[in-house]
């Protein structure tokens, strides 16, 4: 890899031995992709994916801790991943003691290195970093150095920026020296298609079941999607959004997907249109059939597979405002239906800290809270990531969620039905 | 004896017992909850990889074609070799992808007196042809000799 001058002296530690370390890992990493060259990040804000302080994770706060110990800060200050605990989503006796004794012992301790590396603020904690109630949303063309998955996969598709699908403790390190290498996403043949994926369905696919079979077909590669913008539009209005927000993170935690195109809708395929797709490309055809099959191989972990859910989490990644909004109107209307005025279920919205702030401040917050439902900024995945909750029947619309934890997933439209007491499961 | 040759990741020598994955790995899934609750074994608890799920996978050499899954996957990895619960050895037989090889670098760099090799692009055949069980071992030049 050829350096500059600057970045050979760090490398040759004149700035110190963390600090030629951090160096040493980026060009390592970049030399795994045969990267040229380091390039400058040009986003006015990192996002990392570590917001939890799990007692398991010690060896990275140790290394935090030698970056801190060195001095060294991050050049960007950062959003980061939502927090495990909230005390509003409803737990035993025996979880809170796991969580808060056993599992999440260091959450203070690592928020506080947060803080003294360069955290936004105290409000910082989410997935969807890029909401305009977050503030972290990056430019079409921005270099980041952002990890989590989803928030990559959005940054890289619907916002045009350019992002590898860094790891945590990566993330940090992109902006501790300010430039990260330049490989695969960041480049414009890293950006082409060698996918192309038909939509041949007869009704608007399930967003987190759509990306879920993307994911696992093209894995690591990008796809190109032709027939999606007669489901969602031409226009990434705040409905377009949100549904790639959710098909995004499937693609991605169900896959490797960090970039995707949808035909006439996502910026570089209005711009470039299907030149973006390589020769020889390979084509998966989506329908009906396809997407049943998909979810009927999705395997069933709980120990009663028959079991009445006992608790529901819609919001892996965090919900938008107006999914908050929708959710409202939606669970009010199959309650009005079923003939009940409460929620069957306990179930839990989740969404970022300043977006549950600005719903608060909207008429729906008090009617959710009305029909029995909690809205938290918490992660489900982090709250289910214990042997405890593998017991317990929960389920979600979130295919993420699905993927790393025992929570069963249902469609939208199933899981509304199954909350409000209708008739399905 | 076949004998496979890829690219070193980061270097080392290793022999050891295979497991073998033809789909992608997810580092999240299979390693978490073995890590968080102190499965001496670390058996993949990812339910999705029906081929490793509940094996064990501390000290054996895994053969997969590339991981997959949440960007905690590097740090997953990472923290697995700090612990000293890390895979003997990962043999991809594409191009490594951006999380294992954040992992296997992180590891490399800021662990002391721990050698997990790394290579890839071993080629399909290579994959094809290990099976569970089989001994693999890895040389310095990122041969790989599976019998």
């Amino acid at each position: 890899m050829l350096l500059t001058k600057e970045q050979q002296a760090i490398l040759d530690g004149e700035k110190g031995e963390t600090l030629a370390k951090v160096m040493k890992t980026l060009v390592m990493y970049g030399e795994a992709f045969e990267a040229e060259k380091l390039v400058p990040i040009t986003s006015s804000y990192n996002h990392l994916v570590t917001s939890f302080g799990l007692k398991v994770m010690s060896p990275v706060y140790d290394l935090m801790q030698t970056l801190l110990d060195a001095g060294v800060a991050s050049g960007q200050k950062f959003s980061v991943d939502p927090r495990p605990i909230d005390k509003n989503v409803p737990a035993n006796l025996l979880q809170n003691l796991v969580f808060n004794k056993f599992m999440y012992t260091k959450q203070s301790f690592y928020e506080d290195q947060l803080e003294k590396l360069g955290l936004l603020n105290k409000n910082a904690f989410t997935c969807t970093c890029y909401m305009d109630e977050v503030g972290n949303r990056p430019k079409k063309g921005d270099v980041l150095s952002w990890a989590e998955s989803s928030a990559v996969v959005y940054a890289n598709s619907v916002l045009g920026a350019r992002c590898n699908r860094n790891s945590g403790i990566l993330d940090i390190m992109g902006s501790i020296v300010g430039y990260v290498p330049y490989f695969g996403l960041l480049t414009d043949e890293g950006r082409k298609a060698t996918w192309v994926v038909r939509i041949a369905t007869t009704k608007k696919p399930e967003a987190q079941l759509l990306g879920s079979a993307i994911g696992m077909k093209v894995m690591e590669d990008v796809p190109y999607v032709i027939g999606l913008d007669q489901w969602i539009g031409t226009e990434l209005d705040d409905a377009a959004c949100s549904y790639l927000k959710d098909f995004g993170a499937a693609t991605a935690s169900n896959g490797a997907v960090g970039l995707y195109h949808i035909d006439n809708l996502t910026p570089e395929a209005k711009e470039l249109g299907q030149s973006l797709i390589v020769e020889g490309a390979k084509e998966y055809v989506i329908d009906d059939a396809e997407l049943e099959r998909v979810k009927a191989n999705y395997p069933v972990i709980w120990k009663k597979p028959d079991a009445k859910a006992k608790l529901c989490f819609v919001g892996c990644p965090h919900l938008s405002l107006q999914q908050l909004k929708d959710w409202t109107v939606n669970i009010e209307a199959a309650l009005q239906a079923n003939g009940r005025k409460k929620i069957t279920v306990p179930t839990v919205l989740t969404a970022a800290p300043t977006v549950l702030e600005a719903f608060g401040k909207t008429e729906y917050a008090a009617r959710l809270q009305a029909i029995g439902v909690i809205t938290s900024y918490i992660c489900p995945l982090m709250y289910m990531n214990n042997p405890l909750c593998k017991k317990m029947p929960v389920i979600t619309s979130s295919n993420k969620l699905r993927t790393y934890t025992s929570a069963r997933y249902y469609t939208d439209a199933e899981i509304l039905s199954t909350i409000t007491g209708g008739s399905a499961k | 004896m076949k004998q496979f040759k890829g690219r070193v990741i980061t270097p080392g020598e290793v022999t050891a017992e295979a497991v073998v994955t033809h789909e992608g790995f997810n580092t999240l899934a299979s390693l978490q909850m073995a890590l968080q609750f102190g499965d001496k074994e670390v058996k993949c608890g990812d339910q999705n990889n029906k081929e490793l799920h509940g094996k064990p996978l501390i000290g054996k050499a895994l053969c997969l074609p590339q991981t997959i899954g949440s960007t905690t996957g590097g740090l997953v990895l990472y923290c697995a070799c700090a612990m000293g619960k890390n895979p003997a050895c990962l043999l991809f037989s594409e191009h490594i992808d951006s999380l294992a090889a954040a992992g296997a670098v992180l590891a490399d760099v800021w662990v002391d007196g721990v050698t997990m090799p790394v290579v890839d692009c071993l080629g399909e055949e290579s994959l094809a042809y290990v099976k569970d069980g089989m001994t693999v071992t890895v040389k310095a030049d990122g041969t790989v000799e599976v019998e």
